[in-house]
């Protein structure tokens, strides 16, 4: 039986795995059932060992002897989840997913989350395609967008060596985001890594471009402010520095341009404030594991 | 007698580098013949793209008008001995642009990153030897960082593979002294060293001369300076300096002029000169592609376009930043508005 509070497991002990932990552990709706690394010398097990937590360093295998887990998030690798995704399916445990592996379905929590309560995997896409999607969305909700491009700026001490050797597959798995649940019909990604120190915010930069040339400006606003709004329920250092239309010329034409400028401050439970781009991913899998939880809830009821 | 030491091989990127003051509109004619004139003055290497590099068709920087890939595809068609070259910016560009353009027939890759950020590319340096190109890295905004922390990230693209790695004033900010201790620099920790100038404080010629004496083996170059900010050292010139340095130079000096003069300088939408604009760009040390981002921001808001660059130098932007632009003009026609008294 399925006990009051879910249990969940987090697998990757690096920053985003000691983020998350942080994270769950306030939100109180999954019971902090086990952090799994698979060196047993890491310092993030170290860490979780001192908060009173569960600890494992045999990694998946950790995870499945324990036979009472409802949900695992992964924050390892791509490589790494594509190997584990199968077992936890066939384990019968939900798969929340923190690497640009994309097995299961792309989830934005203020997009889709609800079109994907029932997944047994389900991913997080990547940091910036957590700060726009959302925007796109709501710009498309207004009017149809022909193309949206997403520029993320992230502090250099914040790009962990994941994201540096596997750059192209922010841009990928980010580019096809844009389309599959913002819904434009051409998407595009670019990453920017900035050294400065102090740490810049994490930024990121949406432009739109219409299907019909125009938008209706004040209806763009308004469906981008509430839409920040959403995500700030759950993102607390998400806002819209300001929204801009421009003229440019594009692939097809004259175009208006709509031109978003987010900055993402993080809530600081474990990473610095800068990390906005890590935040804003571990922030966002929380809130997914919440609605997998009051679903096992509802299922341990009935 | 000695025989003459052999001048450095010189890439020409008019039309990449050169793209950025053509607002990336180059068309396959304009392609077809400055590789048809480049290519018959003996120039090496010819580097084809969007001035972003692959896949910078963008909002940020600019939509082509011509997809690169037909562009690199007609000069290699037209290229009789020179290599064509393209440029990828890790993070902007993929392994499968980088794999397209292969097929177009591009020989030479030069993988670009900020100069403190040369980890995010080894992957693509990976493909670049898979395809059987050759690798070279290209350390933007190489005037942010001293000599010995430069020589840390090209020790790192040459365990990647780079087969040299160039020192990138993105800026123009630098002076003949700084170019010639990071050509030092690099060359205890990679085998070939190269250099790209901006002009943007007059100094591409002589920096470029700089780095020749202190041992690089790679020079950039535009016809009639061709390219982002104030423009770069210009090809033709750099020919007539390889003959007064008494190097043993392929180039043909007279056919580069005639190229500069006849193919270039009839499509060039402007002069690039180090202009008020321009010099701020070197003396700020701001990205040199920002010039027209800057220029039309200004104008939407209605602000001097220096106090854009200046305030964009100060919080340190790098390059491909350009949204950056839009985000400081808006603060600053924030501010100007914000002081100004409301009317009773």
């Amino acid at each position: 039986m399925t006990p009051a509070r879910p249990r969940a497991a987090i697998l990757g002990t690096g920053n985003i795995g000691t983020d998350l932990l942080v994270k769950l552990l306030a939100a109180g709706d999954l019971e902090g059932a086990v952090f799994a690394g698979i060196d047993p010398t890491s310092k993030g097990l170290e860490r979780a060992r001192g908060l009173g937590v569960d600890t494992t360093s045999d990694g998946l295998d950790g995870i499945l002897a324990l036979d009472d887990v409802d949900v695992v998030f992964d924050a390892t690798s791509a490589y790494a989840h594509r190997e584990a995704a199968p077992r936890l399916e066939a384990a019968g445990i939900t798969a929340v997913d923190l690497t640009p592996a994309a097995v299961g379905p792309l989830v934005v929590p203020s997009v889709n989350l609800d079109e994907h309560a029932g997944a047994p995997n389900v991913n997080m896409i990547t940091c910036g395609g957590q700060a726009t999607i959302p925007i796109v969305d709501a710009i498309a909700s207004v009017e149809p967008l022909r193309y949206a491009e997403m520029v993320s700026t992230i502090a250099s001490l914040s790009a962990g060596p994941g994201t540096r050797q596997n750059i192209d597959e922010f841009t990928r798995t980010t580019a096809r985001a844009i389309e599959r649940v913002g819904g434009a019909q051409q998407g595009k990604a670019i990453i920017v890594l900035n050294p400065a120190d102090p740490p810049i915010l994490m930024r990121n930069t949406l432009y739109a471009v219409p299907v019909s040339g125009r938008f209706d400006e004040d209806a763009v606003r308004a469906s981008v402010e509430h839409r920040v709004a959403a995500v700030a329920e759950y993102v607390p250092g998400y806002r819209c520095k300001s929204i801009a239309f421009d003229e440019q010329d594009t692939t097809w034409g004259r175009s208006a341009v709509a031109i978003a400028l987010l900055e993402v401050e993080g809530a600081g439970d474990f990473l610095p404030p800068y990390a906005g781009n890590l935040d804003i991913m571990t922030a966002a899998a929380s809130r997914v594991g919440g609605q997998i939880a009051a679903r096992l809830r509802e299922g341990a009821v009935a | 007698m000695t025989p003459a030491p052999a001048a450095p091989r010189l890439t020409d990127t008019t039309l990449r580098d050169g793209s950025h003051p053509m607002r990336h509109q180059y068309t396959v004619e304009q392609v077809t013949a400055v590789v048809a004139a480049l290519d018959g003055a003996g120039v090496p290497v010819i580097e084809v793209a969007h001035g972003d590099g692959l896949g910078g068709s963008s909002i940020q920087y600019g939509m082509s008008a011509h997809d690169e890939m037909d562009l690199i595809a007609a000069a290699r068609d037209t290229a009789q001995q020179a290599r064509i070259a393209v440029l990828l910016v890790p993070g902007i560009g993929t392994r499968e642009t980088l794999a397209s353009a292969r097929e177009r027939g591009a020989d030479v890759v030069r993988v670009a990153t900020h100069c403190t950020e040369a980890d995010i590319s080894e992957q693509h340096f990976a493909t670049a030897l898979d395809l059987g190109m050759e690798p070279l890295g290209f350390l933007m905004m190489s005037h942010m960082v001293e000599p010995a922390a430069l020589a840390e990230q090209a020790a790192l693209m040459t365990g990647y593979g780079a087969k040299g790695v160039y020192i990138v004033d993105s800026a123009g900010a630098m002076l003949p002294a700084d170019a010639r201790s990071r050509v030092a620099a690099l060359l205890e920790v990679t085998p070939e060293v190269g250099f790209h100038a901006h002009n943007n404080l007059g100094s591409a010629i002589g920096n470029t001369i700089a780095a020749i004496e202190a041992g690089a083996r790679h020079v950039d170059g535009c016809l009639r300076g061709l390219g982002a900010g104030a423009g770069n050292a210009a090809t033709e010139l750099l020919a007539a300096v390889f003959d007064r340095m008494g190097l043993d130079s392929p180039l043909d000096t007279f056919a580069l002029s005639d190229a500069a003069e006849h193919v270039v300088q009839p499509y060039m939408p402007f002069q690039p000169f180090p202009d008020r604009e321009s010099l701020t760009i070197g003396y700020a040390g701001v990205y040199s592609t920002f010039l027209l981002h800057a220029k039309r921001h200004g104008e939407r808001l209605g602000l001097d376009p220096r106090e854009i660059l200046v305030e964009l130098g100060r919080r340190r932007a790098v390059a491909g930043q350009e949204d950056w632009i839009v985000d400081v003009a808006e603060d600053l026609a924030r501010e100007r508005d914000g002081a100004r008294p409301t009317p009773a």
